[in-house]
């Protein structure tokens, strides 16, 4: 209908029509915004995720907790001698995800191990001290990861991811 | 709808599923190619307008059910957490309240179109009757919406209306029961009424199709009321209904943005800013408006069933309108009489919904019975009267006819009906208000505050004095549980800085727990903490202030109102005044006075407050010149006080309101051009069918 007689006078009312259909698209798109932007955390849930602090003086050698920040489980490991050795024996670059011991904990506290304990597969809670490599061990699909969180055997991809934190002392850590 | 089209794709991939399911042509034939009559005025625009409503309550009502939490515990607070966490969560909040409203302002113009241009009768019964099951729905919808934010007018509406059940003989106190789920309205109500509020938009909507496909098998009526004879009476649906129509919704939502942007409370109460409290009754219950003809129909009997049934009977009556009114002349263009009787009819139901709003006692009361009988007296009297006696003018003989009999004549009988509507529209809101003229106080003084108007934005040191002055004064008996001290750092608020705010709220005492050993502990407030409460639970707090606990102070301002009267209500609405609230709070902090008027007395432990409803107010005189140092000059005197706690409370009821208002300026800004836009496209349009 609109494009059969356009010839006649096409400028003026052509540019009419396309102004018009461009604001409805401009004001469409605008007005979608709103309407995804509501899904993302909202103000209390972003504030309810600043960072946490964690007392490690309970903790002894060989044990370990798991305490939450922003809804995830976050490992925190008190290694032994053992364990460290373990974690630094092994050839780096025979890794499915290459990155040394010394790269996943803080230098002077290498006895600790900070690991957010979500499964890199597919989100399952890795469970700690079992499987064949003296770390965690996810019976959701078997994926076996060491004594540094490094992801050694089964399907999942990648190391378990170290979360931000700092020593604010000795024997007291800040994540987040 | 209209039948199996001979409508072919042209696209090969789109041929291919017409021919499996013929749903292009379906689209082509009901929304393209239909013929709609080219005589359609602009209330005919109210059908897609009311669509188009539909789908925003649909939209913004589905999201807000993400975020919302129908318990009785929870319901209140988020709604109040949707309204300041959620991202936009005001915006959509606002959009689904107003659009409520907007709703039932269309679908009251479209049925008052529907009865003056005779669009139900005979072969639009059924259409017609579909139409009065949508707007039943509808009331049903909007009645269980209302509930959901469990206020006091959410709680006691659902009492008054599930009561209405109790009139039924024998099963009435079972089927209310039945309702309620309880002994009481509580939360298994509020459960099922957010159920049943999600579901009934959805039949809603199914009904809807209904309607148009009974539409397009009768075919739309026309301003003249004659049938479309041949082609030159009819113009394709697109583009000449499509953009006509979308002009009218662009230009209804100029309406509703005013509204969404600008006045989100004007048409909501204030008590619904109250949590639901089951031991007090709000002074005057008062539905929202759309209800109010109806309410005043239920008050007007003196009996209790015979109201209950003479209220739905004034809805159920409009099924049977086909049959009350057998003219043959459709359009009341051509009945003289009828055109008469259909404006009276109109302001009777204005009148009543006025009347609905007002304190059921003296006048009010009698005015109500005549108009209840006016109102019956419309269906049950004069339109079958009128179907015998009335003659009716020459009908043309078509369309095309009356198109070019209209273009001579200069007749526009559409200005005078939008402004008797607009005021309608204006009577109806704003009666809520009247309902509540504040008894036996003294109206509050108007105050210049920096945050009223369009443009208004919050004076920071106020919002910075009114703090202190909180945390000072008010804060030992009141709490602000609704702000968090991270609330203090956010734009649009005091303005101070995440670090400001964080050492702010290190000095307060947060109660937290419990910890590894099972016990609570207290520990410095953090950003995500909120403002400590002042007592541990409501009866801590009434038995600390001689019986009655401190209301909390978060939502105060718009929890508070005064009657405005008519018609300042009125030229409310265009003056987008509607500091009622925080006129009331800073008269009433100021409103002590240490002699009592002749013959008011004051009960024990009360004391005399010129503003208070009542005059007797339980809080003693809080604040006094000087109580309060200020640093930055202002000067330290009650007055100063109340004004800059009053503009802080404002804020802690609103912590968005800056950016509503911003937000609301683009958006005007928007549709301004987009309506002018649409409005030269159409012409365009309909100036080449011509
Ligand atoms: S989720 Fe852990 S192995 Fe699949």
């Amino acid at each position: 209908m609109t494009t059969a007689s356009s010839a006649d006078h096409p400028t003026r009312r052509d540019f009419l029509f396309v102004a018009t259909g461009a604001a409805a698209a401009v004001g469409g798109a605008a007005a979608l915004w709103p309407f995804i932007s509501q899904m993302n955390p909202d103000a209390a849930t972003i504030a309810a995720g600043a960072p946490i602090e964690v007392d490690l003086s309970p903790v002894a050698e060989g044990q370990d907790i798991k305490v939450f920040w922003r809804g995830k489980p976050i490992y925190i490991s008190h290694r032994t001698k053992k364990q460290i050795d373990e974690a630094r024996a092994v050839n780096v670059a025979s890794l499915p995800d290459p990155q040394a011991d010394d790269a996943r904990v803080k230098s002077g506290h290498e006895q600790w191990l900070v690991v957010i304990g979500i499964c890199t597969h597919l989100g399952c809670i890795p469970i700690a001290h079992e499987g064949n490599y003296d770390g965690f061990f996810c019976p959701c699909h078997g994926s076996q990861y060491d004594s540094s969180g490094r992801i050694r055997q089964g399907p999942a991809p990648a190391n378990l991811p170290v979360p931000p934190y700092q020593f604010v002392s000795d024997t007291k850590i800040q994540i987040g | 709808m209209s039948g199996p089209s001979d409508y072919q794709p042209s696209n090969p991939a789109l041929q291919w599923i017409e021919r499996r399911l013929p749903i292009f042509g379906l689209i082509h034939s009901s929304f393209v190619a239909y013929p709609t009559p080219r005589n359609l005025n602009y209330w005919w625009t109210f059908g897609a307008i009311l669509s188009f409503m539909l789908g925003i309550q649909i939209l913004t009502g589905v999201i807000l059910a993400m975020h919302y939490t129908p318990h009785a515990d929870l319901a209140f607070k988020s709604v109040e957490l949707i309204v300041r966490d959620v991202n936009y969560g005001w915006l959509l909040r606002n959009m689904h309240a107003v659009g409520a409203s907007m709703f039932f302002v269309a679908v009251y113009v479209h049925m008052f179109r529907g009865i003056y241009y005779g669009s139900f009768k005979e072969p639009r019964e059924v259409l017609w009757i579909l139409g009065v099951i949508i707007y039943l729905l509808m009331m049903a919808t909007g009645f269980m919406g209302y509930v959901l934010p469990w206020g006091q007018m959410s709680f006691w509406g659902a009492t008054v209306i599930t009561n209405l059940f109790s009139a039924i003989p024998y099963a009435g106190e079972s089927i209310v029961t039945l309702l309620w789920g309880g002994y009481s309205v509580g939360n298994p109500t509020l459960n099922r009424f957010f159920s049943l509020h999600y579901l009934l938009p959805f039949l809603i909507a199914g009904v809807v199709v209904l309607h148009v496909w009974a539409l397009h098998v009768a075919g739309q009526n026309n301003p003249d009321g004659v049938e479309p004879k041949t082609e030159k009476d009819t113009v394709p649906f697109t583009p000449h209904a499509t953009i006509k129509d979308m002009f009218g919704v662009s230009c209804f939502m100029l309406l509703y943005a005013w509204f969404i942007f600008y006045m989100p409370n004007y048409l909501g109460d204030a008590d619904n800013y109250i949590p639901a409290n089951p031991g007090v009754t709000p002074p005057h219950i008062v539905p929202e408006w759309y209800y109010l003809p109806f309410y005043a129909i239920l008050r007007s009997i003196p009996n209790k069933l015979a109201g209950v049934i003479a209220m739905f009977s004034a809805i159920l009556i409009l099924c049977f309108l086909p049959w009350l009114d057998s003219a043959k002349t459709r359009s009341s263009k051509y009945r003289p009489l009828a055109k008469q009787f259909f404006w009276i009819f109109v302001a009777v139901c204005i009148l009543l919904g006025y009347l609905g709003a007002q304190p059921p006692e003296g006048i009010y009361v009698i005015a109500g019975r005549i108009l209840t009988f006016c109102y019956f007296a419309y269906f049950l009297i004069v339109l079958p009267l009128l179907a015998r006696i009335e003659t009716p003018r020459p009908v043309p003989n078509s369309i095309a006819d009356a198109v070019l009999a209209k273009t001579g004549s200069k007749s526009t009988p559409m200005v005078s009906t939008a402004i008797v509507l607009a005021l309608a529209g204006a009577l109806f809101a704003g009666s809520i208000d009247s309902a509540k003229a504040a008894e036996g106080s003294d109206k509050p003084p108007g105050n210049k505050w920096s945050f009223a108007g369009p443009v208004g934005t919050f004076d920071r040191g106020a919002l910075q004095r009114g703090l202190k002055v909180y945390k000072e004064v008010c804060a030992s008996c009141h709490g602000l549980s609704y702000i968090a001290f991270r609330n203090l750092a956010e734009a649009g608020g005091p303005g101070y800085s995440v670090a400001q705010a964080t050492a702010f709220a290190s000095d307060y005492k947060i109660k937290d727990g419990p910890n590894d050993a099972g016990d609570m502990f207290e520990r410095p407030g953090r950003p995500a903490d909120y403002f400590p409460s002042p007592f541990p639970n409501e009866q801590a707090a009434r038995a600390a202030n001689g019986g009655a606990a401190p209301p909390d102070l978060s939502l105060i301002t718009k929890a508070r109102s005064y009657g405005r009267g008519f018609p300042m209500f009125i030229i409310d609405f265009f003056s987008q005044y509607q500091e009622q609230g925080p006129d009331y709070v800073a008269a009433v902090l100021q409103g002590f006075e240490d002699k009592v008027p002749e013959g008011v007395t004051i009960p024990e432990g009360s004391y005399y407050n010129k503003y208070f409803p009542g005059h007797a107010i339980k809080m003693p005189k809080p604040l006094s010149d000087g109580q309060v140092t200020y640093d930055d000059g202002s000067p330290t005197t009650v007055a100063q006080y109340a004004k800059d706690v009053t503009t802080f409370l404002m804020w802690t009821a609103e912590p968005h309101m800056e950016a509503r208002k911003r937000l609301g300026f683009q958006v005007f800004i928007f549709l301004i051009i987009f309506a002018g836009l649409m409005y030269f496209t159409k012409k365009k349009v309909w100036a080449e069918s011509h």
